[in-house]
C-alpha cells in the first residue's frame, strides 16, 4: 500500500468514524436487537424472557392487527390519489407564458412546511361535526354532513385527504422541475402532427416523466405506509372510530410505548419492514411496463 | 434499488433544468392572457383549499368562544381577541417547549452539517478499502423504517438515564446515513482540480476540507439544514416517547398533548398552532427558494 492510500485511509477513518459510530450505535444494532426483542416477552414484574416465535403467532391470529393493516392498505391507496392531482396541478403551472407561478407555488408548498401536529388540530376543527366549517359549507350546496372523524365510516378517508394535502405541494414542485426537463422540440413535433394541450399531456408529458412519477409513487407508497402524526393527533385512542383508522403504525406505538408490549411492537415492526419491502419490490417490478427511461 | 431511486431523483445540484426552484423562465413574455383565465381558475380553486384552513386557523385563534359555537361560522371575529394567545401561555409552558424545539432543532442541525460533511466528504474523496462496502451499510439505513430503531434507541436512552433531557431529544438526530448520502453526492459534483492545486501546496486533508470544499458546499449544507429543520421542528414520535414531562417536551408533543383535555378551548388550540407553526412558516416565506430546492431532491418530509 502506497503511502499516499494509507494517508487516505487515516483521514478516512478521522472523517467518517463519528457519524459511523453513532449509526452503528443508534440505527444498525437496534435492528438486530428489535429481531431479539421481537421473539422477547416483557414479564409482569419487568424483565424479558425468550419466547421464540410466540409474539409472531399471536400477530398472525390477531384480528386487531389485521384490520391495522387492512387500514394502513386503504390510508396508502387514497393517499395515492394525490399523485394524478399534483400532475394536473404541475402541468397547468407550466401553461406557456403562464403568469403568478411563483406565488402558486408558495401556496400550495405552505402545508408541507408546517407542522403535522398542527395540520392535525386545524383540520380537527374544521372537520368538526356541530360547528365545523366543511359541513356549513356543504350545507350551503344543500349536501348532508357528518362528524367526519367519529364516523367509522368517514373518519380513515378524512385523515387521508389531510395526508394528500400536507404532501401536494413537494410532489407538485418535483412534477414541475421534471416537466420543465421534457425537451421543447418533443411538444412541437406533437403541435405539427395536431395534437392539443391535453392531447400532448398524455403523449408527450406524461412518459416524459414517467421516471419522476414512478419515484415519488415509491415514496409516497412508503411514508403513507408509516402514517402516524395525523392519526395520533386527528382521531386518537378515544375517539369511537378510532378502530377504523388505526393504522399499523399507530398499533406499534401503543403496544411498544403505551401497553408496554416491547416484544409484540418489535414483530409488528417487522411486520412493516416486510410490508414496505413487499410493496416496493412489486413497484420495481411494475415500473418495467409504464416507466420510460430517456 | 437505491441504483433507480439515484436516477430517477431530482439532483442536488446539476443542470437547472434539473433545479426544481429555478426561477421560471423570464417574466418578460408573461402577461395575463384570455386563453389562461381556465387554468387560473382551477389553480386558484387550488390555493384557496391551500389557504382556507390557515385563514380558519389564524381567524379562530381571534376569536371568542361564543363565536366559535356560531351557526352557521362567521368568516372573522367582530374583534379579534388577542388574550386567545395569552391563554396558550397559561395552559402550557409554552415559553419553556419553544425553547426546548428551537434547541432541539438547532442541536441536529448544527452536528449534521458538521458530522454528514465529514462523512460526505469522505465517501465522495477518499480511496480505500472496503468504501463500497461501507456505503453500501450507511444506505441500508436509509431504506429501514424508523419503527425498527425506535425501541432500542428508547432503552439506550433509558440506560443513559437521558428520559426528559434534552439529550434524548438531540443525540440520536445528530447522525444521518441520509444527509451523509445527501452531502457526498454534493461533493462528487464539484470539480477535483482545486483540491490538486491545494494538495501540490501541501495542505493536508482537514485544511482542504475546512478551508476549500465546505465553502463550496454551500448549496448542499443549506439543503440539508432545511430538510433538518423541517424534521426536528416537526417531529412528533421519538419527543413523544422520551419526553413525557411537559418541561422537556418540544411544541409538537405539547400542541398535540392538548388533545382530549376538554377543558382547552379550540380558540387557545388555533393560537397554540399558530404560535408553533410560525417560525417555519416565516423562515420559508424568507428561504423560499433553499426550501423548495431542499425538499424537492429528498422528496420526502424526512
Amino acid at each position: 500500500m502506497s503511502r499516499m492510500r494509507r494517508n487516505d485511509l487515516f483521514w478516512a477513518g478521522v472523517f467518517i468514524a463519528p457519524t459511523f459510530l453513532g449509526l452503528l450505535l443508534f440505527y444498525m444494532w437496534p435492528v438486530l436487537r428489535t429481531l431479539f426483542i421481537s421473539f422477547t416477552e416483557t414479564g409482569p414484574f419487568g424483565g424479558s424472557e425468550w419466547v421464540g416465535f410466540d409474539n409472531y403467532a399471536a400477530l398472525a391470529q390477531d384480528s386487531a392487527l389485521w384490520s391495522t393493516l387492512w387500514n394502513t392498505v386503504k390510508f396508502t391507496l387514497v393517499a395515492l390519489l394525490g399523485i394524478p392531482l399534483a400532475l394536473v396541478l404541475a402541468a397547468l403551472l407550466s401553461t406557456p407564458g403562464l403568469r403568478g407561478v411563483k406565488v402558486y407555488r408558495v401556496i400550495y408548498f405552505l402545508p408541507v412546511v408546517t407542522m403535522p401536529a398542527a395540520v392535525g388540530l386545524i383540520w380537527r376543527t374544521l372537520y368538526n361535526g356541530e360547528v365545523g366549517v366543511i359541513n356549513a359549507i356543504l350545507g350551503t350546496i344543500g349536501l348532508p354532513g357528518t362528524n367526519w372523524l367519529s364516523n367509522p365510516a368517514t373518519a380513515l378517508y378524512a385523515v387521508a385527504v389531510v395526508g394528500i394535502w400536507l404532501g401536494l405541494g413537494t410532489q407538485i414542485v418535483i412534477f414541475l422541475a421534471a416537466i420543465q426537463g421534457v425537451p421543447k422540440d418533443l411538444y412541437e413535433a406533437a403541435q405539427l402532427d395536431g395534437a392539443g394541450r391535453v392531447r400532448q399531456f398524455w403523449s408527450v408529458t406524461l412518459p416524459s416523466i414517467s421516471p419522476s412519477i414512478f419515484f415519488i409513487s415509491v415514496l409516497a407508497v412508503i411514508g403513507a405506509l408509516q402514517t402516524f402524526d395525523l392519526i395520533f393527533v386527528m382521531t386518537g385512542t378515544s375517539n369511537p372510530a378510532y378502530p377504523q383508522t388505526e393504522t399499523i403504525v399507530a398499533q406499534f406505538y401503543q403496544r411498544g410505548f403505551v401497553d408496554n408490549q416491547q416484544g409484540y411492537a418489535a414483530a409488528i415492526a417487522f411486520v412493516l419492514l416486510v410490508l414496505i419491502v413487499a410493496v416496493t419490490a412489486v413497484q420495481f417490478r411494475l415500473q418495467k411496463k409504464w416507466v420510460h427511461y430517456v | 434499488m437505491s441504483d433507480t431511486l439515484e436516477r430517477t431523483a431530482p439532483r442536488v445540484t446539476g443542470s437547472p433544468s434539473g433545479d426544481p426552484a429555478a426561477p421560471v423562465p423570464p417574466e418578460a413574455g408573461r402577461r395575463w392572457r384570455p386563453q389562461h383565465v381556465g387554468v387560473h381558475a382551477v389553480l386558484l380553486l387550488g390555493s384557496l383549499a391551500m389557504l382556507g384552513p390557515f385563514f380558519w386557523e389564524l381567524s379562530t385563534s381571534l376569536k371568542t368562544l361564543g363565536e366559535t359555537l356560531v351557526l352557521p361560522p362567521t368568516l372573522l371575529p367582530a374583534e379579534p381577541q388577542w388574550s386567545n394567545y395569552r391563554d396558550v401561555f397559561d395552559t402550557l409552558p409554552f415559553g419553556q417547549m419553544f425553547t426546548n424545539s428551537v434547541l432541539l432543532t438547532a442541536g441536529r442541525v448544527v452536528g449534521q452539517l458538521v458530522l454528514c460533511s465529514m462523512a460526505g466528504y469522505a465517501f465522495a474523496r477518499f480511496e480505500f478499502a472496503g468504501r463500497g462496502l461501507l456505503f453500501g451499510l450507511f444506505l441500508s439505513v436509509l431504506m429501514v423504517p424508523s419503527q425498527l430503531f425506535l425501541l432500542p434507541q428508547y432503552e439506550i436512552i433509558a440506560s443513559l438515564g437521558w428520559l426528559n433531557t434534552l439529550q434524548a431529544l438531540v443525540v440520536p438526530g445528530l447522525f444521518s446515513a441520509f444527509g451523509t448520502f445527501l452531502m457526498r453526492q454534493f461533493f462528487l459534483s464539484l470539480p477535483r482540480e482545486l483540491e490538486e492545486a491545494a494538495k501540490l501546496d501541501g495542505a493536508n486533508h482537514w485544511q482542504i476540507f475546512t478551508r476549500i470544499m465546505l465553502p463550496l458546499a454551500k448549496p448542499g449544507l443549506i439543503a440539508l439544514t432545511v430538510l433538518d429543520v423541517l424534521w426536528s421542528w416537526n417531529d412528533l414520535m421519538w419527543p413523544l416517547v422520551v419526553n413525557n414531562d411537559p418541561m422537556a417536551m418540544p411544541l409538537s408533543v405539547g400542541l398535540a398533548s392538548l388533545i382530549g383535555q376538554y377543558q382547552v378551548n379550540t380558540t387557545t388550540l388555533m393560537a397554540g398552532s399558530v404560535l408553533a407553526t410560525l417560525p417555519v412558516l416565516v423562515m420559508f416565506i424568507l428561504l423560499q427558494r433553499q426550501f423548495i430546492q431542499g425538499i424537492a431532491f429528498s422528496g420526502s418530509k424526512g
